[in-house]
Parts: structure tokens; sequence; C-alpha cells
């Protein structure tokens, strides 16, 4: 409902379709993945070129896995997509977020993780992918509390 | 009936600075009740998005990992006081909850 | 020189900068020893932070504690409490009639000692009364929904409020006391005391945690730890008397209920904040 409701508000914009087709739909392929590799694959994000301009602020030592607090900004010109994946989480991809319309390429939120690991983001500009890491050590796990 | 969405919106020159916290369990399917002993079952926000009246904005795709009761903070150019930020989710069960809110004038 | 006395100047001297002598001369002296081992262990905190708790060693997890309750995840079980704070019962008036100035910066009194009944009150028993006195069902200690949750919103309406328990009396002495003791004493199959850890070794790392110092401890509860499981102070003290494998009192024991006397005297004069988060 909700989808064909702003599916028809894009159409009468006439500018979203074709961002939007980029992200596409719900990407279960990815978001099913129980290895980092698989998941990069299907995200369509593996081989990444490492990036400093893709700046993750996430704390050393996360005081609880549960709510884990991470910010991503991207200085790469035409950043559409931050994806962000934690690599030993049971399903590494933890969600994409896509810019339209002047929306800035910057997201902070709190995410899950089960584990010491790194916090993986990607940022894709057209055809290009960059990818910038941070470790994050967890004492409590997050995603059976 | 879904929980409340909350918004927070501040107006920086043309930059719409909007934090939003959505209530919702973002339930991972790991976690046992601890009354029953029973696993509670997966149940999250999948899509959110997010528009400036009426346009979309942001719009993202999660997963079960993002924390419970979930937070995120995103920033629109080209805002003036008086448009519209509205957001809405959609979860793995079909449900789905909107809230929609001013921007303020710059303080 | 008591024995109490000599013990604590021999084998804890070494540890402690400041010993605390196990007969106590005044709640007053008691505080201000703890602030004097405090403030040396800890050079440069303004007392002020002693709310933080173990944040006052660890900047990484200040930081994650501001930038969680800038916008924390529990706000809808703090509206919860408001819900239940406004609600007016069946005679039509409220938990606000029940305090002065409406429940505003009131939470810093309690607990105190009540004369007539014979025992310390606490702000959850006050909350009680209230309810028993207005022909309402009184809620369950210890249980977050309810009673949790109230205090949950209705402690907030004292924030900023400063710490300020009165031991006035032989009989309130005695129930401070009593609370002092029980501070004092090795409990448990690890047989710890509370200030064995969090007097002599706050600030040291025990089992990968900091432990925090016990100034300060009284002022912020409810805490929702991992943003996310309601947990009130006497809440705490089940978790922690389970930790060293005691046998917990029960809520709204005369024990607790003491031991939070006591702990409340020993943080007079520092800001409550309540609704906070924890790991």
């Amino acid at each position: 409902m909700l989808k064909a409701v702003l599916a028809a508000a894009a159409v009468a914009a006439g500018l979203i379709e074709p961002l939007r087709a980029v992200a596409g739909e719900w990407n279960k392929a990815a978001f099913d993945a129980r290895e980092i590799g698989l998941a990069l694959k299907a995200a369509d994000v593996a081989n990444a070129t490492a990036s400093a301009d893709l700046i993750i602020r996430a704390p050393e030592i996360a005081e609880n896995g549960a709510q884990v607090p991470i910010e991503v900004v991207s200085k790469i010109p035409g950043t559409q997509i931050l994806y962000l994946f934690v690599d030993k989480n049971p399903q590494p991809f933890v969600g994409s977020f896509e810019f339209l319309e002047g929306a800035e390429p910057f997201i902070s939120t709190r995410i899950k993780m089960g584990e010491t690991s790194n916090v993986r983001v990607v940022a894709r500009a057209g055809s290009k992918v960059y990818v910038a890491l941070r470790e994050v050590k967890v004492t409590i796990g997050g995603c059976a509390a | 009936m879904a929980e409340p969405i909350r918004m927070r919106i501040k107006l920086e020159g043309d930059v719409a600075d909007v934090r939003v916290l959505i209530g919702h369990p973002m339930e991972t399917g790991l976690r046992k009740d601890p009354k029953t002993g029973e696993l509670v079952p997966l149940h999250f926000i999948k899509t959110v998005v997010a528009t400036l009246n009426g346009k979309p904005v942001m719009e993202a795709q999660w997963s079960q990992a993002v924390a419970r009761n979930p937070y995120i903070q995103f920033r629109v150019k080209g805002a003036k006081a008086g448009d519209e930020i509205a957001i809405s989710w959609v979860d793995n069960r079909g449900e789905s909850n909107g809230a929609k809110s001013k921007v303020p004038p710059a303080s | 020189m008591g024995l109490a006395r000599a013990l604590c100047a021999s084998a804890l001297a070494a540890i402690a900068l400041a010993c605390i002598p196990a007969e106590s001369a005044t709640p007053e002296e008691d505080r201000k020893h703890l602030v004097e081992l405090f403030q040396a262990r800890f050079p440069g905190v303004p007392l002020d932070d002693y709310v933080y708790g173990a944040m006052i060693a660890n900047p990484g997890a200040r930081e994650q504690y501001e930038q969680i309750m800038e916008f924390p995840p529990f706000l809808e079980d703090i509206e919860r409490g408001r819900r239940l704070w406004e609600t007016p019962f069946r005679n039509g008036k409220h938990f606000a009639d029940c305090f002065p100035h409406e429940g505003r910066n009131v939470a810093g009194d309690y607990p105190y000692f009540d004369p007539t009944l014979g025992t310390v009150v606490t702000f959850e028993m006050a909350l009680n009364r209230c309810l028993r006195a207005n022909g309402e069902a009184e809620l369950r200690y210890g249980e977050a929904q309810g009673m949790g949750v109230l205090t949950a919103y209705a402690r907030t309406l004292s924030d900023g409020m400063r710490m300020q328990i009165r031991v006035e009396s032989p009989e309130a002495r005695e129930k401070y006391d009593a609370g002092r003791a029980l501070f004092f004493r090795r409990i448990g199959q690890l047989n710890a005391s509370c200030a064995g850890c969090h007097a002599y070794y706050a600030g040291s790392i025990m089992r990968t945690e900091i432990i925090s110092p016990a100034l300060g401890h009284a002022t912020h509860w409810p805490i929702f730890r991992g943003g996310e499981e309601l947990m009130t102070f006497q809440g705490r003290f089940k978790r922690c008397m389970e930790q060293m494998r005691a046998v917990p009192f029960g809520y709204n024991s005369e024990e607790w209920n003491n031991l939070e006397y006591f702990l409340s005297y020993l943080s007079n004069g520092l800001p409550l904040k309540s609704s906070v988060f924890r790991k």
C-alpha cells in the first residue's frame, strides 16, 4: 500500500524511478547470507576500493552489543547508497541507506553486534564502490540480548 | 497497534537535520523469552522511507541487526521552515507505521 | 584504638589511601571519608561526575552514554510511567496530590526515617502509600512494568535535585547504621562485601568490568541496561547479591531499605538523574 502511494508520488515527481532502481527490492539474498563474502556478493558490492573519504565513527569498545552507535559520512562525490555490514554477525548484512533528492550521504544509527568484529561500510557512487572498516570490540553480545 | 515514532528536526541553514526514534521490538529470533523459555520469533523492520514534502529523500533496507527501538539520524539539503518530513516503515509481518513533522524555523 | 580501627589501619591501609573505620563516628564523617578516598583515587574528577559511576574511569563509555542519552531507546517506557503517574485514581485524585510541589524535586528526600512507622520510607513506599490512601491497589515492588516504569517517570521530576538525606534522631541513626553494617558485611560464597569492591577497589577491574564507586550510586535509578532492560536500585542489589552467590534479601525488605538509606546519604549533595543508559 505504502509502496503504491510512494511509487505514485515518485512517478509524479518524475525523478525518482531511476534512482530507486539502484537499490531495488529488499535484498533477501544479501540479508540471508551467513558469511561476509557471500553477503557482499549478493549486495553487488564485492571488490570495493578502500577509501579514506568514507568515515566511520564507532566506539572502540561497545558498552552493549545490542545498541552500538554507528555514524557514517561519505565524502566521495556522487555517493548514492551506503551499505552497512558487521563481518562476524550471524548474518553480516545490516542494511543499506539510499540517498535521493538532496539527502546527504550521512547516517547515524544503532546496531546489534554479536561479537568483536569489523564494522564494514561500502559506498556506491554510480558503478564504483568504496569500502572502509572499523573494528569494534564487543564484550556483551547483542544478538541474543 | 504500532509503537510511536518520535521525530526531532532542526534546520541548519538549508539542511534539515532529522533524528528519529522508532518504537519496534526488532527481534532477532535468537532471544529467549525469560518467562516461557521459548524463542521470541523474528520481527523486524525491513524498509524505511523518509520524504520531504512527499518526495522520497532516504530509503533504507534493514535487517534484524538494527537495534531495538531503532534510532536514525539523516540530513536533507534544500529544506526550509514549514516543509514536511515524513517517515514510514514496513516490517516482516507486513505491519507498518508512519509519522510526519514540520521543519521548524532555524533557531 | 578499637580492634576494627586497628585492622583498618594495618591490612586495608595498603589498599585504601584513606581508611573507612568499621565503626562510624557520624554519617557526615562517613560521607567525607568516602569523598576523600575517591578524590585521591580519581584526581581531577568533579564531584558531580560521580553520578556516572564507572564511566568516570572510561571516556569511551561516557561518550556512548551521551550518544544514546541524546535520544534514548527507552523513551516509551518512561512514557508508560508518565501515563501511570498522570492517570487519575477512581476518586479523581492523582499521584501528584500526595507529594509537595506536585512531585517535583522530592526524590532527593527519600529514603527518610518515619518515627511513627519506626522504619525508613523509600520513594516507592511513598508511591504505594499514595495508592493505598486513595483506595487503589498497591504496586508490586521490583516489578518492572508497574512500579519500575512509574518510578522511571516520577523520579525524573526530580532530575537535577541534589540528594539531601537526613539522619536526625537516634532511631534514624540505627537504620543508617544497619544499612552501613550490611554495606561492610561479607556475604555469599564469594565472601565479598559491598565496601570491598565499591569503596576499596572502585576503579579497578573485576571480571572485565570497572568497579563503580559507591559515591553516586543512589542518584541515578532506574537504569536501562543495554538501553533496554529496566532495573531499579533494589533490582541491582538483587543482581549483585546473586553475583556474589548470596541469597538476596527481598524487594522492600528492611535490610535493603536501610541499605538504600545509607547509600543515599553517602550521595548527599550529588545531582539526581533518573532513567539513564547503562551497559
